[in-house]
């Protein structure tokens, strides 16, 4: 019901410093940032923009952590057959099968960008 | 673009709808509700449906503030705005929705001053660069919208701008949640909790539908990986009996939600004691007004509205679309009489409501393609 | 008033108001421009008014448009625009510097398009019932040897070509109105004529060119559900392979806009035989600013009639005719 985007803050706005200049793919716009008070947002932030206002300070931390826990996904399963192929149980099965990094196939990982 | 680009990877969405299968129980049929009409546009605008297992069925909820707004309020909007010297603003979403003395763009064809602004903000703006006017802004939308409202007209009263009102529509989530877990026809197994009104309201809200109605909630993000990701949350949920409210989007939702523009929130507004929603008819304690200390900044009380109530045509089963228990193909007027460039109902009004989105992205294809016994 | 914004409502006036007053008779689908025969030789002509607001943009003007777009409108008729008739409503105080660098802009985009101006009109109207100015040009062109451009002779399997990356000019006039007060310093209009590219095309494989339309207000969205009703047929895009500038898609996320619904002033859309796709590919990108031409798409039997896009990730949606113009959203 309500459109938000993503869009780092490029500027803080001297003059009233509940504004900033947020960047979405190249396009600019002042934003207000009157609805963030703990969240303490600086450039280099990104900020969730809706109406002209940041709703949001996003986590990249979070986003990482569910690009990981996608990237798992089924993984655990299929390693663990894996492992059952060779007759070992699933306790015998290191941490590095659950790898989430991109591995040589190409396949995706966490967060890359 | 980042956060965008990265909850798009097909390679990860073909393993989320993988594990959705794995999931999935044959012979058992979900019935998911989108609470939030952002989803609804998402999930036909990315075509989720292509790759959802059939079983899944995902049924649009009341979330488009556009759809739910009766006509008359629109008609009331246009009537302030029709006296001398007065310039209507709102978002482009209310330019073409029609009121029984037609859309605002239809009134500025015949010569009204009606703008089209992208932020509240805007609209002070416009007041300011025109003080022998006055700027009524025609405020919709659920929390995630209400918070800029406030601080708009918080900042009004600060600078004194006396040329600047607002005309109040914004409405609140829960109550209509609640309006449809309460029908007695509501068929729905869980729900997509509305990820951007959740940044302002948290997750703590959901807890009642969880622990009450034992219905598993996710608040979920607006990609489709967000979106497959909080459906295979549910389905684990379903699978295990579960049902609490779980939070998909915390790269983006706290889970107390967003303390400052709450507290913005209650400063400007009060509940109405009930509000009309198009489609589900008076919900009691679901919609917003000023307060009595900004009175001056509040349209309804600056002027006097005539309160025109417009009932939508009986054949129009809007509330039974909305409560999931038809489809809107399934509703009589729909794609005949009720078509997006001439809405009849709710649904068909703004391009998230339910029947836009799926006359707009869907009907045709299925349509076309059963006509011709071949996949599209 | 949607009349004017290209796509369903257009499209309804012309062809329930104009067309059966004026063309009772004709049974064609409604092209960009049409062939008329001179005692025995084939001309075409076409018509066009330009309203933008504001009149300058970045990379842009409407006194180049004016030309630009009726040369553009000819050469997917598959013709060479020879000369061009100005017509100018001016409103009363216009300034003269206004007025002299938008005729100077006439004169550089008819120079560069290879057309001459042999004539037209002025009128000036009170001020306040124009805004600034507004053009019509009428064009006349020989049609360009080995192009016979046909809707009736699309197939499917057909492919679909796109000469570059869509939305440039409507984002940039959207902005530049500064109503919404975004800022795109790296975008400008695509304006430009795209005849070099149609007669490399002609000169390449001009038999296998089935189709073509430069996909202006309503974008490559109303230009191919026009195509898709018209033969009758289906358009399945690949969503992926349709090019997209940043600063358009940024736009388009933050406004809620549909980049396949917004207009283009530069670029063209091309049906051509599947065998002589990449030749045609080819001669395009060999021409300057031709770099990004790429299929988009092709020619299906189904769904008949409308335009189907496919996501990365196998996902379709139905990419319908805009329904006015496109407005910015918030919901």
């Amino acid at each position: 019901m309500c459109l938000a985007i993503p869009g780092k803050i490029v500027e803080l706005v001297p003059a009233n410093n509940a504004t900033a200049v947020v960047d979405v793919a190249g396009v600019r716009r002042r934003v207000d940032l009157g609805l963030l008070e703990k969240e303490n947002p600086g450039i280099g932030d990104w900020v969730l923009i809706h109406v002209g206002f940041a709703m949001s300070k996003i986590s990249e931390q979070d986003a990482a952590e569910q690009m990981k826990t996608l990237a798992l996904l089924g993984e655990s399963e299929s390693a663990m057959q894996e492992v059952r192929g060779y007759g070992l149980t699933s306790e015998e099965c290191g941490e590095g099968t659950l790898d989430p990094s991109p591995d040589a196939k190409g396949r995706p990982g966490c967060a890359q960008s | 673009m980042k956060f965008v680009d990265e909850f798009r990877n097909p390679a990860l969405i073909h393993k989320t709808v993988e594990e959705i299968q794995r999931l999935t129980e044959p012979g058992r049929h979900y019935r998911l509700m989108e609470v939030c009409g952002g989803h609804t546009h998402a999930i036909y605008r990315f075509g989720l449906k292509d790759i959802l297992p059939p079983n899944i069925e995902l049924i649009h909820g009341p979330g488009c503030p556009v759809c739910v707004l009766p006509m008359g309020r629109i008609d009331d909007g246009l009537a302030i705005a029709s006296r001398p010297n007065v310039i209507f603003s709102a978002f482009g979403d209310m330019m073409r929705v029609p009121g029984a003395s037609g859309s605002p763009l239809e009134h500025k064809a015949r010569g009204m001053d009606v703008r089209i602004v992208y932020s509240p903000s805007d609209a002070i703006k416009l007041a300011k660069a025109n003080p022998d006017k006055h700027v009524m802004f025609f405020a919709i939308g659920f929390e995630t919208t209400a918070p800029s409202t406030a601080l708009t007209v918080m900042r009004a009263r600060q600078e004194h701008l006396e040329n600047f009102s607002v005309f109040c529509n914004h409405v609140t989530i829960i109550p209509a949640i609640r309006a449809i877990l309460d029908s007695p026809d509501m068929r729905i197994g869980g729900f997509i909790g509305p990820g951007h009104v959740s940044t302002v309201i948290g997750c703590r809200p959901y807890e009642w539908i969880a622990a009450n109605e034992r219905k598993p909630i996710v608040v979920s993000g607006f990609e489709p990986l967000d979106l497959l990701q909080s459906i295979l949350m549910l389905l684990r949920q379903l699978k295990a009996g579960e049902h609490k409210v779980e939070n998909q989007y915390k790269r983006v939702v706290p889970w107390e939600g967003n303390i400052a523009a709450l507290r913005a929130m209650a400063e400007v507004f009060e509940l109405r004691p009930y509000f009309e929603w198009r489609g589900l008819g008076f919900i009691s304690q679901s919609a917003l007004r000023l307060r009595n200390e900004y009175a001056e900044w509040d349209s309804e009380r600056r002027f006097a509205i005539p309160g025109i109530r417009v009932t939508d045509p009986k054949a129009a089963q809007c509330g039974e679309v909305l409560k999931g228990v038809l489809k809107p193909a399934q509703c009589k007027l729909f794609g005949k009489e009720c078509t997006p460039e001439h809405p009849l109902g709710a649904l068909m009004v703004s391009s998230e409501g339910s029947c836009a989105a799926y006359y707009s992205y869907e009907h045709r294809k299925t349509a076309l393609a059963t006509t011709a016994g071949t996949p599209a | 008033m949607s009349h004017g914004a290209g796509g369903n409502a257009s499209r309804r006036l012309i062809e329930g108001l104009i067309a059966p007053i004026l063309f009772p008779a004709s049974t064609e689908p409604l092209g960009d421009a049409a062939h008329v025969d001179l005692n025995g030789r084939r001309v075409v002509i076409t018509s066009d008014a330009f309203v933008v607001k504001p009149v300058r943009f970045p990379g842009g003007s409407i006194g180049e448009l004016a030309v630009n777009g009726t040369v553009n409108d000819l050469a997917v008729s598959g013709a060479k625009a020879e000369a061009l008739v100005v017509t100018l409503v001016l409103e009363a105080g216009l300034p003269t510097e206004v007025l002299r660098a938008e005729i100077e802009a006439i004169a550089q985009a008819a120079d560069e398009a290879g057309i001459r101006i042999v004539g037209g009109d002025t009128k000036v109207v009170e001020h306040g019932k124009a805004e600034s100015m507004y053009i019509s040009t009428t064009g006349i062109g020989a049609p360009i040897p080995g192009i016979e451009i046909n809707v009736a002779s699309v197939r499917p399997n057909d492919k679909v070509l796109l000469s570059g990356p869509i939305g440039d000019h409507g984002v940039t006039i959207l902005l530049a109105r500064g109503e919404l007060d975004l800022e795109a310093t790296e975008l400008c209009s695509d304006t430009r004529s795209v005849l070099p590219f149609v007669q490399a095309m002609a000169n390449a494989a001009g038999s296998a060119i089935r189709w073509m339309r430069d996909p202006t207000r309503g974008g490559v969205a109303t230009s191919l559900n026009e195509l898709a009703r018209d033969a009758r047929l289906g358009i399945a895009l690949e969503e992926e392979d349709i090019p997209v500038r940043d600063a358009v898609r940024g736009a388009c996320e933050l406004l809620g806009l549909d980049p396949l619904h917004i207009a283009n002033e530069g670029q063209f859309l091309a049906v051509v035989a599947p065998e002589a796709a990449e030749t045609i590919l080819d001669a395009i990108r060999q021409v300057p600013g031709g770099d990004e031409a790429r299929v988009i798409g092709e020619i299906k039997e189904q769904p008949a009639g409308a335009v189907l896009v496919k996501t990365r990730y196998g996902g379709t949606r139905i990419v319908d005719m805009l329904v006015g113009d496109p407005l910015p959203r918030i919901c």
